[in-house]
């Protein structure tokens, strides 16, 4: 898709400052952007000062665009280093997208065995977990929840992400394996409480059902 | 729900937690992937983390379509960049 998206611009055009293709790829990227942004600052406000900061330095920067990254990839790590800026500002912690992680070998472990995939999607979509969902997101430190968004959402390869955010494709790697597990940890607890409550309904329900049938019998 | 301290102290259960994101992407050896599918079929605490791994990363992409950007919000950006007379 991303090809597509970018064999249709004229990268010379751009380059030269040409404002009615410039106009062409922010149509074309925004949409990714905005998305991107909204997942990493967490806020429409803030989400918004991102996309325009991203395509305000890259309108300035494309006359040294070099071409070595593909656009998206390059629009990807303006984002990204804009969104950390942002969370910077707000004073979280691990604001950096180099910063070590403090147990860089570690792996994330499964802390729970919870096979929720049986569960209905109806129930695993609905409103209220896509809340959960995103809370879960935004739980993650901003350098594991970089390389979750740009290689499970945005679809960039190890290689793509690696670039994007100047990283080693093996810390690239080290952080997804981190920021899936953690996010599966924090569903399996959700969806664990949810099928726990489903399970006492049912036998609630069930021992009702009893009780009215033996009061019955017994009239 | 079962909780588990266990996992990590056996060792096939160990070798596939490390391998488990590359295997999931399909990007690992294969010589690994058979000796993991070998182990998921007889580890079912290991089948369900493999299973419920990637009912996660499906579920993310599925609830995470390309927005639409809000029309105001598109207006403000061409704006920005003064290029409103590009906006269509």
């Amino acid at each position: 898709m991303d090809k597509a998206r970018e064999e249709s611009l004229s990268l010379e055009k751009l380059r030269n400052g040409d404002r009615a293709e410039f106009a062409q790829l922010m149509d074309k990227y925004s949409g990714i952007i905005y998305r991107l942004s909204l997942k990493m600052v967490e806020n429409p406000q803030d989400a918004e000062d991102v996309l325009q900061e991203t395509f305000i330095k890259a309108f300035r920067g494309l006359p040294r665009f070099d071409g070595r990254s593909s656009l998206s990839t390059w629009l990807y790590r303006i984002a990204v280093n804009e969104s950390l800026m942002h969370l910077r500002r707000r004073k979280q912690p691990a604001l950096s997208i180099d910063q070590p992680l403090e147990t860089e070998d570690d792996q994330q472990e499964p802390t729970q065995i919870v096979d929720f995939c049986c569960m209905p999607e109806k129930e695993l979509m609905s409103f209220e977990a896509q809340l959960y969902m995103d809370k879960a997101v935004e739980s993650l430190q901003p350098n594991l929840k970089a390389v979750f968004l740009l290689r499970d959402i945005e679809g960039l390869s190890t290689e793509e992400t690696a670039d994007a955010l100047n990283l080693s494709q093996m810390a690239v790697k080290t952080r997804l394996s981190r920021a899936r597990m953690k996010l599966r940890n924090l569903l399996s607890e959700y969806y664990g409480e949810r099928m726990a409550k489903d399970k006492i309904k049912k036998e609630q329900i069930t021992l009702n059902r009893a009780v009215a049938k033996v009061e019955g019998l017994s009239q | 729900m079962m909780e588990i301290d266990h996992l990590r102290d056996k060792k096939h259960c160990g070798d596939l937690l490390s391998n488990l994101s590359e295997f999931i992407d399909g990007t690992l050896q294969e010589e690994l992937c058979e000796k993991i599918q070998e182990h998921m079929d007889s580890c079912e605490n290991c089948r369900v983390v493999v299973d419920s791994l990637r009912k996660t990363i499906y579920l993310y992409q599925v609830t995470s379509p390309e927005p639409a950007v809000p029309e105001a919000v598109r207006e403000r950006l061409y704006r920005r960049l003064d290029l409103e007379q590009f906006l269509k």
